[in-house]
């Protein structure tokens, strides 16, 4: 579609037509196309009320809880039409991690890990320490607290918090994890550590990040979309969004004229 | 021109003054009536019964007029006994009426029945009690602890319903939100994170509805209504310790009186106890972030 900005070839792991999203009768996002492609992280950025984190909500149905939202037009998971599908069933393909640190309080760090799998029942009891460990290596949080798994989650900090609150949405196995402004809340050396985890989990994970920082969108992304006032502006690889972008708007945006 | 000017300004700050002193006077002078009848019931039942109160008191069945020593270990059996019995539908029915008032507000449904509950706050718990004996003491044909527990039961609803919808309002949405996107269900969400992480308020809501039916004598006169003896019976009238009181207190013997305010003791002790536990409880509570 946009020939000097060419998208790398990948296949959709999740992807949107036509997706619109009302807050009581008022547009939040109009008509928004886009795919995340499969094992490639794609971030979202525009100013803020941009409709960027509407979007992302929209994808896993966490819009649809909050009474006076009406969302239209599809959402394809790995091809298939999940409009209509089961909420339940497409959060635990498609995992988010929120902007700020949301732990479980009442639980310890072992048992926010796993969570998400005791709740839906499951009976694989004796894999639960094998998971634990596989999601906290892959959050980067492992050897920072091996040695007290037992411990409330709140006696982390607020960047070991939010590799937690990764880890436990990696504990279920999503293919696709969806973060909004995942470093926002925290400080430099926390958000690198995560940008460092969210890189590693590449090769397994589709990424979809929203962010306002646009170094990091730069850093970390194969992708980026652009959105302003509920639209999606453009979208392409990273670098050719950040140095030669295609729609006037953009640039403006990118070379921080606004927003 | 100036001086005048600074003396004026400075007559101004004096009465400014003058009315924050008196008013602070007003509120400390307000928070002492308001706590002076607590400590004098306090001590005047202490003086007064304590010499009734021995190990006696709350092992043996209360005696004939005449006889020396005596106690209302029954009553005190008896208050616990039917405490359970509420307990066993009361917590239950108030806390999932707590978490559907709650965690599906908007529903014009969830409206209805937390004006409903509002409602059933303010009755009078001597129409409770009315309305327990007939609803079952008329159809059994007698006074039983079961139609007490009953009683109790409803009055504890109302107090337990409100503090599990204030308590899970407390909890941020942010944590609901976690726990959905993990791909848990509603209620999942509802029973075991939302309503968990603010168990201890609920907790306390429940120890102090326990507390407040402990010391209820109206629901209890005419559902429960009395007994002498031990009874564990659920079909049988049971004794209680407001009603035990009550009894004690009427009567014309001194003796009795001073059985009555060992009994009152021993309530205002339980109050006490229970609402220092409830400090500590929420003194540990999980702070949320």
């Amino acid at each position: 579609m946009l020939d000097n900005v060419k998208i790398p070839e990948a296949l959709p792991s999740v992807e949107t037509k036509n997706l619109s999203v009302k807050f009581n009768g008022r547009d939040a996002i109009r008509n928004v196309n886009i795919e995340f492609k499969k094992n490639k992280i794609t971030s979202i950025i525009g100013p803020s009320g941009c409709g960027k984190s509407t979007l992302l909500r929209s994808i896993n149905f966490m819009n649809q809880l909050i009474p006076g939202c009406r969302v239209t037009g599809k959402i394809f998971f790995e091809g298939e039409d999940i409009s209509g599908n089961d909420a339940v069933e497409v959060r635990r393909k498609i995992g988010m991690v929120f902007q700020k640190p949301n732990p479980f309080p009442t639980m310890s760090i072992r048992d926010n890990v796993i969570a998400g799998l005791k709740m839906a029942g499951s009976t694989k009891k004796n894999i639960y320490d094998e998971i634990i460990e596989r999601s906290l290596i892959q959050a980067g949080l492992w050897n920072e607290v091996k040695d007290r798994l037992k411990v409330s989650a709140l006696e982390l900090s607020g960047g070991q918090q939010q590799r937690l609150c990764i880890a436990r949405t990696l504990a279920v196995s999503p293919q696709v994890i969806l973060m909004d402004e995942p470093t926002s809340a925290l400080d430099p050396i926390s958000t690198m550590k995560i940008e460092e985890t969210i890189h590693d989990l590449k090769s397994q994970i589709t990424i979809a990040i929203v962010t306002h920082n646009m170094q990091q969108a730069a850093r970390l992304s194969d992708i980026t979309a652009f959105m302003y006032l509920g639209e999606m502006i453009e979208i392409g690889k990273t670098s050719g969004i950040f140095v030669s972008p295609v729609k006037e708007l953009t640039e403006q945006y990118v070379t921080g004229r606004f927003g | 021109m100036l001086k005048e000017e600074l003396l004026r300004k400075k007559r101004k700050f004096e009465y400014r003054k003058f009315k924050s002193t008196l008013m602070l006077s007003l509120s400390i002078a307000a928070s002492i009536i308001a706590v002076l009848p607590l400590l004098y019931i306090f001590f005047y039942t202490t003086a007064s019964g304590a010499s009734a109160l021995n190990f006696d008191f709350f092992t043996n069945l209360p005696k004939p007029f005449g006889e020396e020593g005596g106690g209302m270990g029954n009553a005190i059996l008896g208050t616990f006994i039917m405490l359970m019995i509420g307990s066993t539908f009361g917590i239950p029915i108030g806390i999932m009426t707590g978490i559907y008032v709650s965690e599906y507000s908007g529903s014009v449904m969830s409206v209805i029945i937390k004006f409903l509950t509002d409602v059933l706050s303010g009755i009078p718990s001597i129409v409770i009690g009315i309305f327990t004996y007939g609803l079952i003491v008329l159809q059994t044909g007698k006074f039983s602890a079961l139609a007490g527990g009953f009683a109790l039961g409803l009055l504890m609803i109302p107090t337990i319903t409100r503090t599990t919808e204030e308590m899970l309002k407390l909890v941020p949405n942010t944590l609901r939100e976690a726990s959905l996107a993990l791909g848990i269900t509603k209620w999942k969400t509802s029973l075991f994170i939302v309503l968990k992480t603010a168990s201890s308020g609920i907790i306390t809501g429940i120890l102090l509805a326990l507390a407040r039916a402990a010391g209820e004598t109206a629901p209890l006169l005419f559902t429960s209504f009395g007994n002498n003896f031990w009874s564990t019976s659920l079909n049988e009238p049971m004794s209680s310790i407001p009603v035990q009181i009550y009894n004690f207190a009427i009567s014309p013997y001194e003796d009795w009186h001073k059985m009555a305010w060992a009994g009152a003791f021993v309530l205002i002790t339980l109050v006490f106890v229970v609402n220092l536990i409830v400090r500590i409880i929420t003194k540990r509570k999980f702070t949320l972030n």
